[in-house]
């Protein structure tokens, strides 16, 4: 049985429909990221689950209880906020004892707990500072410690790494997966960010206009995406115009080119034009030598990005790029230079409507 | 020529201000004759009258400033979470004091709560000192008001609220241990505002035939010479100190904001 259960989740500002019919099913200990741009609605469902939002319809359900009348107060649900939300008034400590206090522990439990978690954030040494005496990444430290304090049944992540630069982003990323894992809480994380979503979720949720486009796997989402939304929105995709020859047998035209693709395409019928779509590093520079070439283009820019070089082609109108890894060898090709691409028979979607 | 404009707009303005000052110190010193003394001020601080109505205004004072934390803080509060449109309204709510004179407000409160009334304030020395509190709140609500809107201006109460909530925390604990320990000093600066107001007020008390300071003052000022002068400057240091104070209290929160 599903621990965290959102069911036909509504909510509605004024004639505003912001969530449409929201359902998800959460096991114990899962990581799962809501992934979408803004408005979309990710952020509204996860108020809906602290108790921040009313919901104009459906339920929540944690292990089994009925969440949804209750107030924010009763839930025992940690959070997590982008702009951090530590009490000013208060040092590490205080801030992080704050939610053991309210519950009335006794002060030796208070001591103990508060002692583990900031051993948890490594930040023991930092316990009489306040807030405005600490960087970002620590401040955000010290409120995911205080947000476990009270032992929460579930933790709400909203945003947390928004405000903060990309390095720290990154190992506290980490970090936060690393404490999430060792204390197998499960846990909601909202963010806009794909890099992140995909690094640390063990399912990630696409929303787009209030509702799941699709849930699955980092793998999933971004190797066999079910929508044109989620295909575009998560990484980079190509998308070309083909001609359907053959939609039982997988063949489809680009140009005067025949390619096989892995699999039937159905729903379509054989002379109809579909959207074809791959990724950046479902396309390689083909050996003409070889015969593999599928695609011949001009190349139009070549950009270093690090480890990697992308690299965009007019494939006949079709404008698509490539990746290479930056090796110092490599031959970089031209502005203006004819290149073949051979793609990946795997890496090609036929995306719907 | 520009720099000699702004001298002679320095000096008119200390002239104006100032020089009734230092007359009316003057004039306090000159009780003996032909000699400087604090005769006046003596006679001010050895008068029964004075401890009275000066202990009694600041008790006034005291429960004026709690009362006002009590009504203004949890209003200010509750505009900004969740009540923003109304703000507007709010703010030209407390703004009335400012146009309706206290004689005004004190004859409604006589006319409202009679001894007639279902709720006969005017008939018990309980009531007219509660009448009293509840006007001098009144007469400090746009500045009590308006320094406590400035503090959660600087604080993001929403976030905060939503953090305490998150932790288990009621309204009672979030505007006790979050909301009013970040906006001391907006509270401490509309507290030192009301006290500076109610130490000088004399409508109020005075028709409420209450032993306040203000008609202490105009008491003694109707009948004596230099004593009123004494009494003055006794009451401009309190409003100073007051300032003083509040300037004080500024700096020290400023501290803990700094960024390393």
């Amino acid at each position: 049985m599903s621990f965290l259960t959102l069911t036909h989740l509504q909510k509605s500002f004024g004639t505003v429909k912001v969530v449409h019919d929201f359902n998800m099913a959460i096991e114990k200990g899962e990581f799962i990221s809501f992934l979408g741009p803004s408005g979309c609605g990710k952020t509204t469902v996860l108020r809906m689950i602290a108790g921040f939002e009313t919901p104009t319809g459906g339920t929540i359900e944690i292990d089994g209880k009925n969440q949804t009348n209750l107030r924010p107060n009763q839930r025992n649900i940690g959070m997590v906020f982008q702009a951090y939300a530590l009490f000013p008034n208060m040092n590490v400590f205080d801030n992080v004892a704050f939610g053991l206090k309210v519950a009335g522990k006794p002060k030796g439990e208070i001591e103990t707990r508060v002692k583990e978690m900031l051993k948890l954030i490594h930040l023991e040494h930092l316990a009489d500072r306040y807030p405005y005496q600490m960087s970002g990444g620590q401040q955000q430290r010290v409120a995911l410690a205080r947000a476990l304090a009270p032992k929460p049944q579930v933790l709400l992540l909203d945003e947390p790494l928004s405000a903060l630069d990309a390095k720290i982003r990154v190992s506290l990323r980490e970090e936060i997966r690393q404490i999430q894992r060792q204390l197998g809480i499960t846990t909601v994380f909202v963010t806009h960010d794909q890099e992140e979503a995909l690094s640390i979720s063990d399912r990630i949720v696409v929303m787009n206009a209030g509702k799941a486009d699709q849930i699955g796997t980092p793998g999933e989402i971004y190797n066999r995406p079910t929508t044109r939304f989620v295909a575009n929105f998560v990484g980079t995709l190509n998308v070309v115009q083909a001609v359907l020859v053959n939609g039982a047998a997988g063949t489809v035209q680009i140009g005067n080119k025949t390619l096989q693709l892995s699999q039937p395409v159905t729903g379509k019928a054989d002379g109809s034009s579909i959207s074809l779509a791959f990724r950046p590093e479902a396309a390689t520079l083909a050996d003409a030598a070889n015969g593999d070439a599928a695609l011949s283009g001009t190349v139009i820019s070549s950009n270093f990005l690090g480890s990697v070089l992308r690299t965009k082609v007019d494939l006949g109108g079709n404008i698509v790029s490539f990746d290479m890894f930056n090796q110092p060898s490599a031959v970089l090709p031209k502005t203006g230079d004819t290149v073949s691409l051979s793609l990946q028979q795997d890496g090609l979607m036929v995306l719907g409507d | 020529m520009k720099r000699l404009w702004a001298w002679a707009a320095l000096i008119i303005g200390l002239i104006y201000f100032i020089l009734p000052l230092v007359g009316m110190t003057n004039f306090s010193l000159k009780m003996r004759r032909g000699e400087y003394s604090f005769d006046a001020y003596a006679k001010v601080f050895a008068d029964s009258r004075f401890h009275e109505t000066f202990g009694y205004s600041v008790w006034m004072a005291l429960l004026t400033i709690v009362f006002g934390v009590f009504l203004v803080v949890p209003t200010a509060y509750w505009v900004r979470l969740k009540l923003p449109y109304l703000r507007p309204y709010i703010e030209f709510v407390t703004l009335l004091p400012l146009v309706i004179p206290a004689i005004v407000i004190v004859f409604g409160y006589i006319r409202l709560y009679n001894t007639s009334s279902w709720l006969p304030l005017t008939g018990s020395y309980v009531g007219t000192d509660v009448l009293l509190v509840f006007g001098y709140a009144t007469l400090s609500l746009p500045y009590m008001y308006r320094a406590v809107d400035t503090g959660l201006r600087t604080i993001d109460v929403t976030t905060l609220t939503e953090a305490a909530q998150s932790l288990g925390a009621g309204w009672a604990t979030i505007i006790g241990r979050v909301i009013l320990p970040n906006v001391t000093v907006a509270v401490m600066s509309g507290a030192f505002v009301t006290f500076a107001i109610v130490m000088g007020e004399f409508t109020m008390a005075a028709l409420l035939n209450k032993p306040a300071f203000g008609p202490y003052m105009q008491l003694l000022g109707a009948n004596r010479a230099y004593e009123p002068a004494a009494l003055a400057v006794i009451a401009f240091g309190i409003t100073w100190a007051c300032l003083g104070l509040m300037q004080l209290v500024s700096r020290l929160q400023k501290t803990p904001q700094r960024p390393v």
